[in-house]
């Protein structure tokens, strides 16, 4: 059984129908690059996994445990919501850290809310704060910014602000991981240090979805490749494959923009 | 001469203190009243917010002079008892109160400013890390909402300690009313020191204010 099962998922904004029928499977510890052309759907795609988006039809599934899904609304009040969230993890194009806070607060933040809320945080409070800490460092030095942890988010450079960003959905071990074009709003020089870091977690069989608009990372690095366009998933195959012999037209005239 | 003079100061300093009474109280009440009213303001229930709207535009759109004179003589104008007490204390209180409605509504256009500049991405990357509503304002929107509001409150809170002055259109013996009986007498000079009063409560206000936006200069 597949890890994440997304089935005939649906999402119009007023007129425009933006996903039309998605259904994807992701098993575990595998990677798959999600490709397309500008307003073909990919973010709404992942936001609605992440329920920032409340997609209009279809039904999302991890584990087999049924997280939502548009027939039942019971699935859908926002204390159930919450709570099933973590099973995703979400890297925003533009990092979105808390700017309030140094890179290290921004990692250990949200596992800190939610150690306060479990019974007996009151008497361990020391232990689980010191654990939190170790956890936010060792992710901060596999992202390569040991030395960075007490800098905040705008003494960062982007690809920096990035790493941290990665490390802070790292720190609540979600199932699976998805980045939205996590290089595009980059400096050319800047996305390789991210890349690099999005290459380790999958060599590392960290579950991920990941939009991206640089081929050849999507073809490295990718298990599979969904090609989408208006809103429907077009092909899907090995990303080899997909980047270098499509089957369909569409992907073809996409690809070609690459240089392929 | 001199005890005339050190008479005259001690009771325009007496009378400051209406003025700085006036200026604690509007703030003790309008602070929070106007967070409430900036989230009536952005509520997704469509009547509210239109209720809401209405009233803080018909207060930012009138005198706060004319609304003291309406709070204090409206209700009895209009044939109920009045509720205020008919002695100094019940006209204080009236001018209070004209000074929170008036100052909570100027309020919460400020913070309404303040919470929408912060950038929807930050909700988002707290309820995507499984935070609640709550956590996300305390913890992550309220501070860039307060530095983000600090420089216009302080012009607001600037502006209102010369206002305090207009509750003297309902007899409120504050500092202005008072040196304008000297003058009356022919004794100009008590009027023109009020001035100096202004000058330093507004002095030590402008460098708390420097002082708060300082201490949050650390993030962007
Ligand atoms: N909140 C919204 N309200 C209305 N329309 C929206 C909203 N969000 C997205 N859309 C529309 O949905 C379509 C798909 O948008 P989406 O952001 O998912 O595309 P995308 O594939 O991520 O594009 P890009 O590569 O530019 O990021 C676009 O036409 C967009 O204008
Ligand atoms: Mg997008």
């Amino acid at each position: 059984m597949a890890l994440l099962e997304v089935s005939g998922i649906s999402k119009r904004f007023d007129s425009t129908e933006v996903l039309k029928d998605i259904s994807l499977e992701l098993e575990k510890g595998e990677a798959i690059a999600i490709i397309g052309s500008s307003g073909s759907g990919k973010t709404t795609l992942l936001r609605c996994l992440n329920f920032l988006e409340t997609a209009d039809t279809g039904c999302i599934k991890v584990g087999g445990e049924t997280l939502w899904d548009a027939k039942l609304p019971h699935t859908q009040s926002e204390s159930e919501i919450r709570k099933k969230r973590l099973h995703f993890g979400l890297v925003f194009q533009n990092f979105n850290l808390f700017p309030q806070y140094t890179a290290l607060q921004n990692v250990m933040l949200a596992g800190e809310l939610l150690a306060k809320e479990q019974p007996g945080y009151k008497a361990n409070k020391k232990r689980i704060h010191a654990e939190l800490e170790q956890q936010a460092r060792d992710l901060l030095a596999q992202m390569g910014l040991s030395d960075r942890a007490d800098h905040y988010p705008h003494q960062l450079s982007g690809g920096q602000q990035q790493r941290v960003a990665i490390a802070r959905a790292l720190a609540l071990h979600p199932d699976i991981l998805c980045f939205d074009e996590p290089t595009s709003a980059l400096d050319p020089e800047l996305t390789g240090e991210v890349l690099r870091v999005l290459r380790e977690l999958a060599a590392n069989n960290t579950t991920m979805i990941i939009v991206t608009h640089e081929m050849s990372f999507a073809r490295d690095v990718a298990d599979r490749i969904l090609f989408m366009d208006g809103g429907v998933v077009v092909e899907q195959g090995p990303a080899k494959e997909v980047i270098d012999h499509p089957k369909e037209e569409r992907t073809r005239q996409f690809l070609a923009h690459y240089g392929n | 001469m001199s005890t005339e003079f050190s008479v005259i100061i001690g009771r325009l300093v007496s009378a400051f203190t209406l003025n700085c009474e006036l200026f604690c109280l509007t703030l003790l009440f309008a602070l929070p009243l106007g967070l409430v009213i900036a989230f009536g303001s952005m509520s997704r229930f469509a009547p509210l917010r239109a209720a809401v709207k209405t009233f803080v535009w018909v207060i930012r759109g009138t005198p706060l002079m004319l609304q003291v004179i309406v709070i204090f003589l409206g209700p009895g104008l209009l044939g109920f008892q009045s509720p205020w007490p008919s002695n100094s204390s019940g006209r204080m209180m009236a001018a209070v109160a004209a000074f929170v409605i008036n100052y909570a509504c100027y309020f919460s256009e400020i913070y309404r400013g303040g919470i929408e500049a912060v950038p929807k991405g930050q909700t988002e990357a707290g309820q995507v890390l499984g935070m609640t509503r709550s956590q996300i304002f305390f913890k992550v929107t309220l501070l860039q909402v307060i530095k983000r509001i600090l420089p216009p409150m302080g012009n607001e809170i600037i502006t209102l300690v010369k206002d305090t002055s207009l509750a003297n259109v309902i007899s409120n013996k504050e500092i202005i009313m008072m040196a304008k009986e000297y003058s009356a007498k022919g004794l100009i000079w008590p009027l023109f020191s009020t001035a100096i009063f202004f000058l330093i409560f507004v002095g030590a206000l402008t460098l708390l204010f420097g002082w708060l936006e300082k201490r949050l200069d650390y993030f962007r």
